[in-house]
């Protein structure tokens, strides 16, 4: 296999993929919202409860590939206890990692992203739901559509 | 006698090339086929030779342009055997072919209460055009259902559902999902029966076997030349002379008309009457290039050819641990869809792409009939002219290697 695909699949993207946390309707969601990638068919649903500003639960639902699967089952890890403008920053980090291979600034397992910036065409699988959770914390239910926003 | 056949693949320069270190293996050819030399050289002669506009110059550029033109469409006639070179009116490909008929015959002939039918295979080019001709006309679009993964029609059904509301049929010659040739001669047959125009998707049976409008018995059939060995940016919408002169035009502009004056204008009639503005004549006439070499090599040959190639890799992807197929068991189109039990088409085909293969995966713009089979999306192996056994057989090593890595 090559250097850049074993790159992309990286073990804790083949065990989120396979062992999703967090997956399913949270019964007491306050929040939620949708995401879809119309060009692939990709969907992704996010599921919070939020508890003043700070993310209490959260929970996805969804289909696509390993790495919208997987990127969603982190995200869901990383976000919890978060506050809304922690979620902000913590997704321009990601956004860097996917899009310029940096890796993050604390060892982290979003680093085991940094070869999606490899392949241009998957870079809307990884940030598929963090655009749906974005949406969900704002509160303004509207829909994450790949079409709409850069990335 | 050397046969067209040997050395096939010379005529396609674009297959000599490797792909991530690997020789490139191009099956996806449902998506778009390659083109072969006869063709890009036919467009390049006509450029270098004879470019000027059509039907407006009197100069001999002008009249070689026409000629070329205007001989293009009695190819493509000959092609679907129409009987009239009138009945073959040029387009961009299938889609905006059957939006012509969905917006023109649509408006003089759709109304509120009356149906239009479809079937659950259809791509979505011939489906949204038909929603949005309901929407505009307050006619209602019903569906022929397909009978599970064997993704044949349910013809017991289809008899039920062709009430006298129905205005239109409309339905997919070849499947691009499933595979599945539609028997079009007895689907047109029971239609017409009841006073049904019918409208025929033949944008992936066009270009891999024989074809005859006249034996179908269609009203309009459409087909994509990027689809058969031609040039992106043209297409056919085929449609019955008498059809044709009882529709209004879709769009309005030069070539159209036969007197304009501030009050109004008089339409021509078919096919200058649907080809507003300066036409594609030159992918037409690379088009025209295309039917020739088909013709070359025998459409039967090429039914034979692609047709036992995607048999073949069906039975031989068949074996794989976790695979679902997709499509009829008996006789299928050039191509063959499947999934793997928790593995996405995406990561399938980036695998793949890493052994050189071109694969698609995704809906295939066909979601309502993934969502009816409980899918998300499939991979897609199509064939055509210039491919070859060795390549199932690398086709069939990189699913295998594939489903290993993710059962990890
Ligand atoms: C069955 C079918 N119909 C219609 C189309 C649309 O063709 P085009 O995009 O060339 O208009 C396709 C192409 O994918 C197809 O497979």
């Amino acid at each position: 296999m090559s250097a850049d695909l074993s790159d992309l699949y990286q073990n804790v993207i083949l065990d989120h993929n396979r062992r999703p946390r967090n997956r399913g309707r949270i019964p007491t969601a306050n929040r939620s919202a949708h995401g879809d990638n119309p060009s692939c068919g990709d969907q992704c649903d996010v599921f919070l409860r939020l508890d003043g500003d700070r993310i209490a639960e959260i929970s996805f639902d969804g289909s696509g590939c390993a790495i919208s699967q997987a990127s969603a089952s982190l995200m869901t890890t990383q976000l919890k206890g978060k506050t809304t403008a922690e979620a902000e920053n913590l997704y321009k980090e990601f956004h860097e990692i996917v899009t310029t291979g940096k890796e993050p600034e604390e060892i982290s397992d979003l680093g085991a992203f940094a070869g999606v910036h490899a392949f241009p065409a998957r870079i809307k699988c990884a940030t598929l739901s963090w655009h749906a959770a974005l949406n969900a914390l704002r509160g303004d239910g509207a829909p994450a559509t790949t079409e709409s926003h850069k990335d | 006698m050397p046969s067209p056949w040997d050395n096939i693949r010379d005529q396609f320069p674009i297959l000599d090339q490797k792909v991530n270190g690997h020789p490139l293996v191009y099956l996806d050819n449902a998506a778009t086929t390659q083109k072969p030399l006869a063709v890009t050289r036919a467009l390049d002669r006509f450029y270098a030779n004879d470019n000027a506009n059509v039907h407006r110059g009197l100069h001999a550029l002008s009249m070689r342009s026409t000629d070329g033109y205007e001989g293009a469409r009695a190819r493509v006639q000959a092609f679907v055997n129409a009987e009239a070179p009138e009945e073959i009116i040029f387009t961009r490909g299938t889609t905006e072919s059957i939006n012509l008929v969905a917006a023109s015959w649509g408006s003089a002939n759709l109304r509120k209460g009356d149906v239009v039918l479809l079937t659950e295979m259809e791509h979505h080019s011939n489906l949204v055009p038909w929603q949005m001709a309901a929407q505009r006309t307050g006619a209602t679009v019903r569906y022929v259902p397909v009978t599970g993964d064997q993704g044949l029609l349910d013809l017991g059904a289809l008899d039920k559902l062709l009430t006298p509301e129905v205005k239109l049929f409309a339905f997919t010659h070849v499947s691009n999902t499933l595979g599945t040739i539609n028997p079009a001669a007895d689907l047109c047959a029971r239609a017409r029966k009841l006073g049904i125009v019918t409208v025929v998707d033949a944008a992936q049976s066009i270009g891999h076997m024989p074809l005859d409008v006249r034996a179908i018995g269609c009203d309009f059939l459409a087909f994509s030349g990027h689809k058969m060995a031609s040039v992106t940016g043209i297409g056919v919408l085929y449609g019955r002379r008498a059809l044709l002169d009882a529709m209004p035009p879709w769009q309005g502009g030069g070539g159209m008309i036969s007197s304009v004056d501030f009050s109004g204008s008089r339409w021509k009639p078919s096919p200058e009457r649907f080809e507003a503005g300066t036409p594609n004549f030159a992918d037409a006439i690379a088009l025209g290039a295309s039917c020739d070499f088909l013709d070359l090599l025998g459409r039967e040959q090429i039914r034979l050819h692609d047709g036992g190639l995607a048999k073949e890799a069906r039975d031989r992807l068949a074996e794989l641990p976790g695979i679902r197929i997709i499509g009829p068991d008996g006789e299928r189109g050039g191509l063959v869809s499947f999934a793997f039990e928790g593995v996405h088409a995406h990561d399938v085909v980036t695998f793949a792409d890493e052994d050189g293969i071109a694969l698609r995966g995704g809906h295939h713009c066909n979601q309502p009939l993934m969502k009816k089979l409980g899918l998300t999306s499939t991979v897609r192996a199509s064939f055509y002219v210039y491919n070859e056994r060795r390549e199932i057989d690398a086709l069939v090593a990189s699913m295998a290697r594939t489903i290993k890595f993710f059962a990890g």
